[in-house]
């Protein structure tokens, strides 16, 4: 029987999210009595170029590394209640995660678990080259880096198809985000394809929901102006919504955070371009006639949601190898100690002129100014504020070749003995850095599908 | 009138798209919405950012959700993959605007905002420095 109400909660709004938010959503939603759905979103821009370099090498890695922290407890429970669970946690091997779902589940005694898997956003086999590049990275430069992952944003109807199919879990790799709340509401509600007000409803939640603890006070409190409870243990969201649209946000229970209107305004505009004309694989959403009311406490409805038809063509996102990045970090402390850091990035710059390594290079007076600076370090240079208590001075290189990368991070090792009095406490590391570009391909040239786990022995 | 940061007065939160940022401004008081408006021009937000090689400033108004999103290109010098800042995403970025100075009236602060009370002419001038 079709309920008039589903819920939808979240519990996971990026790879590296707190692995214990699912068990309160999960006991939330069943003590509601209504049918309901829970995703997991863990797949960042370069998400999965990363997974694809771990698939590469161990052809069994490649999905998410914490899935088994993050569905282990709440799994049962979603099968004994029938709530589905969709997830992102696919990564560049979705059939990978299907299988470990499935192993996992028989590990904990549960019953066989019915897991669909969503396929088709590797389009690596795709002529790229020959689709226009998205607009608002004209001006990146992938250095002509080799290719190791182009997925395509791919809309919700793969995952409504397997939810219809009777999946108890449905493992997707690169989706659109809002896709994955989206989904259980279109095959709950039998909304149309084409039902862009409605959509839009659900593509909205799906978008307040997604960065997880984002709606009940993440990224949110500032202590004295907006102050949440127990931010050690903020509520991840859900969403009730009705078939004929009306949207409730609202968090788990029992946990700290807040949902309240100021925190919902927040997340709506929440990498957001033009607010009537947020743009997702299912449904163009018209956020500018929205209204926001705290019908409750840790209660806020979302009406004025408007929709337009889809855009023709899917968001494909191509990444490409972007060398490497070395960063080293050094401090001091205590009196003249902005002297002497100012002195230690002279040096630092100065050795990197000696040593000739290929290299883009920056330095920063942690302290003094850094995330807000330019490479040139101009905010830094022209800081009038008091003297710091301490400084952390780090250097951060980019390059080709990991060996010179490697080399001027270390030199913020060297100044252990080479560096100015009491300089201590250094650490340094190389990374492989992706460089994403995104370009425009029609939906024609992306077939997805969904299927299901082969039955296991 | 006082001269505060934008930070006494208004919230707001920044969110990356490849070399593009977008940072919504949201009054505490609805009342401050049309000085901001007034306030916050696009030419002023682009200032704040030039020194990150900002080259564009865009100013969607939200008034029935009392916000602002400002939408500024090329100022993640590259992105979060190219970049070398230590945040790439530029999510602390929305404090670099918060930490404008605008122009309002001392009803139109943060509850919680030390100037919002009565204030002597000094405090007023302290908060003009900051």
């Amino acid at each position: 029987m079709t309920s008039k109400r589903f819920l939808i909660g979240n519990a996971a709004g990026f790879s590296g999210d707190r692995v214990d938010a699912a068990l309160p959503v999960v006991r939330t939603l069943i003590s509601r009595g209504l049918p309901s759905a829970l995703f997991f979103e863990v797949l960042g821009e370069r998400t999965v170029a990363l997974a694809q370099m771990a698939r590469n090498a161990d052809a069994d890695k490649g999905f998410e590394p914490m899935l088994d922290r993050l569905l282990a407890p709440v799994l049962g429970l979603c099968l004994e209640h029938g709530i589905p669970i969709i997830g992102n946690f696919g990564g560049a091997n979705p059939q990978g995660a299907a299988r470990r779902i499935a192993a996992l589940a028989k590990e904990l005694g549960l019953r066989p678990v019915k897991v669909g898997i969503v396929e088709g956003d590797d389009v690596r086999g795709l002529p790229l080259e020959t689709y226009p590049v998205f607009e608002a990275d004209a001006g990146i430069d992938t250095h002509g880096g080799d290719i190791i992952a182009a997925n395509a944003y791919l809309d919700a109807q793969p995952i409504v198809a397997a939810l219809r199919g009777g999946a108890d879990v449905v493992v997707t790799g690169r989706t659109g985000d809002p896709s994955l709340a989206l989904a259980p509401l279109i095959w709950h509600f039998g909304w149309s394809a084409e039902d862009w007000d409605k959509l839009a409803v659900g593509a909205v939640a799906g978008h307040l929901l997604e960065c997880g603890a984002q709606l009940a006070g993440g990224v949110f409190f500032d202590p004295g102006y907006k102050d949440i409870p127990d931010p050690a243990n903020i509520g991840f969201p859900i969403a009730e919504v009705e078939a004929d649209g009306g949207l409730v946000v609202t968090k788990a229970d029992d946990t700290g955070g807040r949902v309240s209107v100021a925190s919902v305004t927040e997340q709506l505009l929440y990498e957001v371009h033009d607010p009537s004309r947020y743009v997702t694989p299912d449904v163009t959403v018209d956020m500018t006639a929205i209204t926001l009311e705290e019908i409750a406490p840790d209660r806020v409805r979302v009406d004025g949601i408007a929709g337009q038809p889809r855009p023709e063509d899917l968001k494909v996102t191509i990444s490409h190898d972007g060398g490497w990045l070395g960063e080293g970090e050094v401090s001091v402390a205590g009196p003249n100690c902005r002297a002497r850091a100012m002195a230690m990035a002279d040096a630092l710059r100065e050795r990197l002129r000696i040593r000739q390594l290929a290299v883009r290079s920056r330095i920063d007076l942690i302290g003094m100014g850094a995330v807000h600076d330019n490479d040139a370090g101009d905010l830094t240079r022209a800081h009038a504020g008091p003297e710091p208590v301490e400084v952390r001075v780090r250097i951060a290189a980019a390059g080709p070749h990991q060996e010179d990368v490697d080399q001027a991070a270390r030199e913020a090792l060297a100044m252990l003995c080479c560096g100015p009095a009491g300089t201590g406490g250094a650490r340094w590391h190389t990374t492989r850095r992706v460089a994403t570009r995104s370009c425009l391909v029609p939906r024609r040239d992306v077939p997805a599908q969904a299927r299901f786990l082969e039955e296991q022995a | 009138m006082i001269e505060v940061p934008l930070h006494e007065v208004a919230h707001g939160r920044a969110g990356d798209k490849g070399n593009r940022l977008n940072i919504s401004v949201i009054p505490y008081k609805p009342e401050a919405w049309p000085l901001l408006a007034e306030q916050l021009t696009e030419a002023r937000v682009l200032e704040v950012f030039r020194h990150r090689g900002a080259t564009a400033v865009r100013r969607y108004e939200m008034p029935r959700i009392n916000a602002f999103n400002f939408v500024i290109d090329d100022v993640l010098e590259g992105g979060v993959n190219t970049a070398l800042n230590l945040d790439g995403h530029g999510k602390t970025m929305s404090f670099r605007l918060l930490a404008l100075p605008v122009r309002v009236d001392r009803t139109m602060l943060a509850d919680a905002s030390p100037w919002a009370e009565d204030t002597s002419p000094g405090d007023v001038a302290q908060a003009q420095k900051t």
